[in-house]
């Protein structure tokens, strides 16, 4: 298929168009850089500031206990997303129960999500992680797996709201369409409205779960140490603060590949809608 | 105009002195023990030396709240310095002062005061120091149902699970001294370790020895001291504490000094803090 004359001409229009587009971009993303760069480093406190919180030995001393601490963040993170995951759709799905006999299961749905909402997650960590050891109880789980519940319950709350939200979006014709075709309550949970649901609310989703990876090592409250702690350890014993610029660092090329997943999802959904 | 500027004047000159007052340093003692005698020294009451400490006074610094008897580690070495200025006993009088008074600026009622006073510099500002008569030690503690309450080596704390306040020096000597196989739990306070002590969490909880005295006196219903850790990084030091400018500075740095040098410190410090409360060296 050969194209008309036309057709090239407003293909090369275009092309340039990108190509100006671009640069101007460019000049000005450089523009501005340079100026940023110019404004921080010309501070009359920039060298203080840049032994302080940005030395290379530092740095690389401090690395390898800061990541030693990352891993148990990985790990708690991984574990805790999906039990916060799991456990808030529960709570969200008996929230939306209907009928008269569930009112006790959607109050105390309702107030679960109200109280651990509310609640501050360093009183969840405290009362989990050193006041229930005390009761002294046959088979407690260690610290990191106490706090990794508390982690679970705070977040869950949120990410059952999430999904209430999701599934209350789910227009009620598409009920009533499924039941009229004999599909029981909990088919049309299982299959035509949770799937609706939960592709709608991925993006509150995964930004919650980027949220608790910040805050899963707050554990660290209990004795263990996370990349935070490690960073705290390091600049208690140097006076510089570069370590918590290397756990900073870490945390966000952490979140990185999340934070783009969600991105895309979004981009997604809405391409889809439109 | 000059009459009305005059007091402006006065008042600028005393403002720009007083900055430069508290810069000055405390004259350091004219050398030789000499003039260090009791015939020469100012003291609150000629012949008298005043030595002041809080009330209660706690053991093993003090015993049974009564500085004059000369028993506990710190009434020991109030008697101690006392003696090599050339003061007897019998010329030793003690006064109560209120420990945050004692290092507050204003007039003391005191020559010297001894209270387990951290040499700082934030305090420095309003008091003088004399040189370091105790140099604080990590203490361990553990519950006597502990695996280590028993240990009597460092090595024997190895396989405990340790925990310690962040950025402390406890916190170095656990890393540093002890090793341990696991890794330290860390807390933001002592509070927070006490607590997972308290509940097993943790095996032995390390602290500094008044902190473990306390501790395990008055905190803690089932802990005990399980001994001193050697020394690690740089300690905590106690000081005599001076009036700001005091004319004694020099000569009671100058007694504490020599008692640190002849030994006596040491083995005062074994006769009242190690034995007293059993807090034993781990070596």
């Amino acid at each position: 298929m050969s194209l008309s004359s036309a057709q090239l001409d407003r293909l090369a229009y275009r092309r340039r168009q990108t190509l100006l587009s671009v640069l101007v971009a460019a000049a000005s993303t450089l523009v501005l850089g340079v100026l940023l760069v110019v404004a921080v480093t010309g501070a009359p406190g920039w060298d203080r500031v840049r032994e302080s919180f940005l030395d290379p030995t530092v740095a690389r001393e401090s690395l390898p206990d800061v990541l030693r601490g990352l891993w148990l963040n990985i790990r708690l993170l991984f574990f805790c997303a999906l039990g916060a995951l799991a456990l808030g759709l529960v709570v969200a799905l008996l929230r939306t129960l209907r009928g008269p006999v569930f009112f006790p299961v959607r109050m105390l749905a309702t107030g679960y999500t109200y109280t651990f909402r509310g609640l501050p997650l360093i009183i969840v960590l405290y009362v989990m992680t050193l006041g229930l050891p005390g009761l002294r109880l046959q088979g407690m789980p260690s610290t990191l797996v106490l706090g990794g519940i508390a982690l679970v319950i705070t977040y869950s709350g949120y990410l059952a709201e999430v999904f209430r939200a999701g599934i209350e979006s789910v227009h009620p014709s598409q009920l009533a369409a499924a039941r009229s075709l004999g599909l029981t309550y909990r088919q049309t949970m299982r299959f035509v409205v949770l799937p609706q649901a939960v592709r709608r609310v991925a993006p509150p989703l995964l930004n919650d779960t980027v949220a608790l990876q910040k805050d899963v090592g707050l554990v660290s409250l209990a004795g263990p140490i996370d990349a935070v702690r490690a960073a705290q350890i390091h600049t208690a014993e140097t006076f510089n603060y570069t370590p918590y610029i290397v756990a900073g660092v870490l945390f966000v090329l952490l979140a990185a590949p999340l934070i783009a997943v969600t991105d895309w999802v979004t981009l997604r959904a809405a391409r889809r809608q439109s | 105009m000059l009459r009305r500027l005059l007091p402006l004047a006065a008042l600028l000159a005393l403002v720009g002195c007083a900055p430069a007052d508290d810069d000055t340093p405390t004259p350091p003692a004219a050398t030789g023990l000499t003039s260090c005698s009791k015939d020469q020294l100012t003291t609150k009451t000629a012949g008298k030396l005043t030595i002041g400490t809080d009330d209660p006074a706690y053991g093993p610094w003090f015993k049974d709240n009564k500085p004059e008897n000369g028993e506990g580690f710190e009434s020991a070495v109030a008697y101690a310095v006392a003696d090599r200025l050339g003061y007897a006993q019998a010329d030793v009088t003690w006064v109560r002062v209120p420990f945050n008074t004692a290092v507050a600026p204003g007039p003391k009622a005191f020559d010297f005061d001894i209270n387990q006073f951290s040499i700082t510099d934030e305090r420095k500002k309003a008091v003088d120091f004399s040189g370091p008569y105790y140099l604080v030690r990590q203490t361990v503690i553990a519950l006597k149902s502990s695996k280590i309450a028993g240990a009597a080596s460092v090595s024997a704390l190895q396989s405990a699970k340790l925990g310690a306040q962040v950025g402390t020096t406890s916190y170095k000597a656990i890393t540093d001294l002890v090793k341990p196989s696991g890794q330290p739990q860390v807390y933001n306070t002592n509070d927070d370790a006490k607590k997972a002590l308290q509940n097993g969490q943790i095996d032995g909880l390390v602290v500094d020895l008044p902190t473990a005295f306390y501790m395990t006196a008055a905190e803690l219903e089932d802990a005990v001291i399980v001994g001193q850790l050697p020394q690690v990084g740089v300690p905590e030091q106690f000081g005599l504490v001076l009036d700001k400018g005091s004319s004694l500075t020099g000569c009671v740095t100058q007694a504490v000094d020599q008692l640190r040098s002849s030994g006596e410190l040491t083995r005062l410090e074994q006769q009242w803090l190690a034995q007293v409360a059993g807090a034993r060296e781990l070596t």
